[in-house]
């Protein structure tokens, strides 16, 4: 009973352990020259935060199982990519209207400088650039595995939340002082 | 030009304006970016009237320039620098962190800041919308507490003012302390907590202009460079490069502490006393096991990680909070006091980082009044009770806070360890310049000259055109790889020095032409952008300010206490030899194109296209 299911492909997932990250940003560097061929922070579809000196964090999306920023979308903009579970957008169709930032769990999708368009994680086909920046650097933060069952919105936090988390494990109740 | 957005914002504090300025595309190609940019519009603008310039007065300009390499190159720095209110010349001095990329996707090649505000104030800029707001609320408020308000402020702005974009980033923020609102000389322009511009005293220059921060959110992209391919097949050979130097990044400059101590006998113990001691206390290991709670802490696009994070988590210190510290605090807020463990070390880096204060520079001053505390000159009285023996991490904490709040002694230390080596000598009627270790007003860096044994050099200081910077440091032969020439090519770029060991030395020319399209060689830099800025830093310096002038003659000289003999360590018995530095100096003079006296000549500036610096320093011509 303790078998896993035998699936016929196997979706990856970008694993993630915060307190592991540097706060180097070469995530973004590489979303941003993967996607917009520009070295463009804003434009990155994962994002460091740094609330707190020192609790420097990737936001990027989870891909929830019920994807609510999909559900929220009135004008079809948004899809679910089968092979990788991506969110997929329709820059066509996205009017920028945010429904979808507010449907997220962790506020994780924001839009684009330029276009105006919304911007998501699209694990760059399957092959997601941030993880592989990370594991060259050998800090560990970001990594590729294997989509499990478990529950994805835990890790779909708002930045605050998350960077109270890492700043109360790395300064204790100092840490209050600072958010 | 490629490799640029085309303007700089000028901000006058005096009338609350704002305009979007350029310079001459040549002053881009020779001068590049930072620090060798600013030396050029600086002198274009104070030179002819640079000696009745007070630093710390209005007519200053403060500047914050980042360089074509910032947020390209790994690991991100801008350069701060103005006139030094610590040298009266002008210190190109550079700090990591995020803000010169920020800057950068804002739109902005720099800010340059004029004036002085009414009220304290602090610049907020979003792209192309720039305001000042009221600082009142943040006046007063140490480093980390005044990261907090600022994050907290400029995104409940962001997200009044473009509410359906998604959630709002920190800003990249410069900022000070109490100590550089109260103008006091060694304090730094402070970067996420622990990040400082600290030589040169701009933490000062920005509290004299009642300016307490500059935040930025940009949201563009970097701007284009001539070949992108070639850009990001350079970083990842850097980063390579980096990768492979697995003892830096585990370590840092942390090994420093004890390794500078025992081993290469270059660190000052009791205000340069002595420069050996042998504390396995005081090893990276103790610091690794018993205060670091992030192993590897990076700026922007930084694959080195040489920062750690180290917090104290009970006891008497609970709740101090530096990064490593850095070898530089490790030695001045340590042995250079007395002081030989971790905690009482991140204890101490803690406090001078919330009070805005320099570590080289505060320690540096703190270690003097211990030496005299220690020879009877200056008495418990004169110090308001407090007991400053060596070794002592409360006393020393209760001196920073009372040169940080300039309340008694605090006053005059407030002014840094020339100067207040001078007050004091005269309040006490003794020359206490024996017992100071500067160069040109600038407390020298951890690394001392009579073992031989580190990097710098017995004319390092003496003939810098930034004096005491460790980082900035000098040598013969002037076109040789340990002079000063490029570092004001790394200053100027803007890059980091610690992201680049396993890079060949060519390689930075090589990434300028991949950024701008320009064609530049070793050669180029020595005889156009480099020689150029060495001069006009040089004119400054000697120039001076309303307060103190340098005599080449007295002043390019290492500090009396680098000729005494090492008293301790491997190395006993060794110091600088006067005779040699003194025939080291002339043919530096030589190589520069300096006169006897140590001024560039007529010749020289001509050459270099210079004439408007000649006209402004004949006048220091006998």
């Amino acid at each position: 009973m303790w078998e896993k299911e035998e699936k016929k492909n196997h979706p990856i997932w970008v694993g993630r352990e915060f307190s592991k990250c540097s706060g180097c940003r070469k995530c973004e560097i590489a979303c941003s020259l993967r996607h917009e061929n520009k070295l463009w922070p804003e434009a990155s579809r994962v994002r460091v935060f740094m609330l707190v000196p020192g609790t420097e964090f990737p936001h990027l999306c989870t891909q929830c199982e019920d994807y609510p920023c999909v559900k929220a979308c009135r004008f079809k903009a948004l899809g679910v990519n089968e092979a990788t579970s991506a969110v997929t957008v329709n820059a066509e169709k996205c009017t920028g209207c945010g429904k979808c930032i507010d449907a997220c769990p962790g506020k994780v999708p924001h839009v684009h400088p330029q276009t105006n368009k919304i911007l998501i994680c699209d694990l760059c086909g399957g092959d997601p650039q941030c993880a592989k920046v990370c594991q060259e650097g050998g800090w560990n933060c970001l990594r590729v595995v294997e989509r499990e069952d478990h529950e994805f919105k835990l890790f779909a936090r708002v930045p605050e939340e998350t960077a109270k988390a890492l700043a109360t494990k790395l300064y204790g109740e100092k840490a209050e002082e600072f958010l | 030009m490629l490799g640029y957005n085309g303007k700089f914002l000028e901000v006058d504090l005096s009338n609350s304006s704002f305009k979007d300025v350029t310079v001459p595309e040549e002053w881009l190609k020779d001068y590049i970016g930072g620090r060798a940019l600013a030396a050029r519009i600086l002198s274009d603008r104070l030179i002819s009237k640079w000696e009745t310039i007070d630093p710390l007065g209005p007519e200053n300009l403060l500047f914050f320039l980042p360089g074509p390499f910032t947020g390209y190159f790994p690991g991100g720095r801008t350069c701060v620098t103005g006139k030094s209110p610590q040298s009266n010349g002008m210190v190109g001095s550079t700090v990591g962190g995020e803000f010169g990329v920020e800057l950068r996707c804002a739109g902005y090649d720099g800010v340059i800041v004029l004036g002085k505000s009414e009220k304290p104030v602090y610049l907020f800029i979003k792209d192309s919308d720039v305001e000042l707001r009221d600082a009142r609320n943040i006046w007063g408020k140490d480093c980390k507490q005044t990261e907090a308000l600022l994050n907290k402020e400029c995104r409940q702005l962001l997200a009044e003012r473009y509410p359906r974009v998604g959630v709002w980033k920190q800003p990249a923020k410069l900022y000070i302390g109490p100590a550089g609102e109260r103008k006091v000389r060694p304090s730094v322009v402070v970067a996420k907590w622990t990040h400082a511009a600290g030589y040169g005293g701009y933490g000062a220059v920005m509290g004299s202009k009642n300016l307490k921060a500059v935040a930025v959110t940009g949201t563009g992209p970097l701007p284009e460079v001539a070949d992108m391919e070639k850009v990001t097949q350079m970083i990842d050979e850097a980063c390579k490069g980096a990768y492979e130097n697995v003892l830096w990044r585990r370590w840092g400059t942390g090994g420093g502490g004890y390794n500078f101590g025992a081993e290469t006998s270059s660190e000052p113990v009791r205000n340069w006393q002595e420069e050996w001691h042998d504390k396995k206390s005081y090893g990276v290991d103790q610091f690794e096991n018993k205060v670091w709670v992030k192993p590897a802490w990076s700026d922007f696009g930084c694959p080195t990680n040489c920062l750690k994070i180290s917090c104290i988590r009970a006891g008497k210190y609970k709740g101090a909070i530096t990064d490593n510290p850095d070898y530089e605090l490790q030695a001045f807020l340590g042995p250079n006091l007395g002081l030989f463990t971790p905690e009482e070390n991140v204890y101490l880096s803690s406090l001078i980082e919330d009070l805005g204060m320099c570590g080289i520079q505060g320690g540096s001053v703190l270690g003097f009044a211990g030496e005299l505390y220690q020879r009877g000159i200056l008495t418990q009285v004169d110090l308001d009770g407090i007991d400053l023996k060596w070794g002592d991490v409360d006393a020393f904490a209760a001196l920073a806070k009372k040169i940080a709040s300039r309340e008694g002694i605090g006053d005059i230390l407030a002014e840094g360890t020339y100067r207040a080596a001078l007050r004091l000598g005269k309040l006490k009627g003794q020359n206490l310049l024996p017992f100071t270790v500067t160069g040109k007003g600038i407390s020298i860096g951890a690394h001392g000259i009579r073992s031989g044994r580190d990097f710098s050099r017995d004319i390092g200081y003496a003939c810098s055109v930034q004096g005491g910077d460790h980082t900035s440091q000098t040598d013969l032969p002037l076109d040789g790889w340990g002079s000063e020439i490029w570092t004001i090519f790394n200053d100027s770029a803007v890059m980091c020095i610690f992201t680049s060991f396993n890079i060949s030395r060519t390689f930075r020319y090589d990434f300028y032409e991949a950024i701008t399209g320009q064609t530049l060689t070793r050669k180029g830099w020595l005889t156009c952008g480099g020689m150029k800025t060495l001069q006009i830093q040089r004119a400054m310096l000697l120039l001076g300010g309303p307060d103190l002038k340098w005599n080449p003659t007295v002043d390019d000289d290492n500090p009396e206490r680098f000729y005494e003999p090492l008293p301790t360590g491997p190395c006993k018995g060794q110091s600088a030899d006067h005779a040699s530095v003194k025939q080291k100096v002339r043919q530096y003079y030589d190589q520069a194109g300096w006169d006897q006296d140590g001024i560039p000549t007529s010749e020289a500036l001509t050459k270099l296209n210079l004439e408007y610096v000649d006209k402004s320093i004949c006048k220091l011509r006998k």
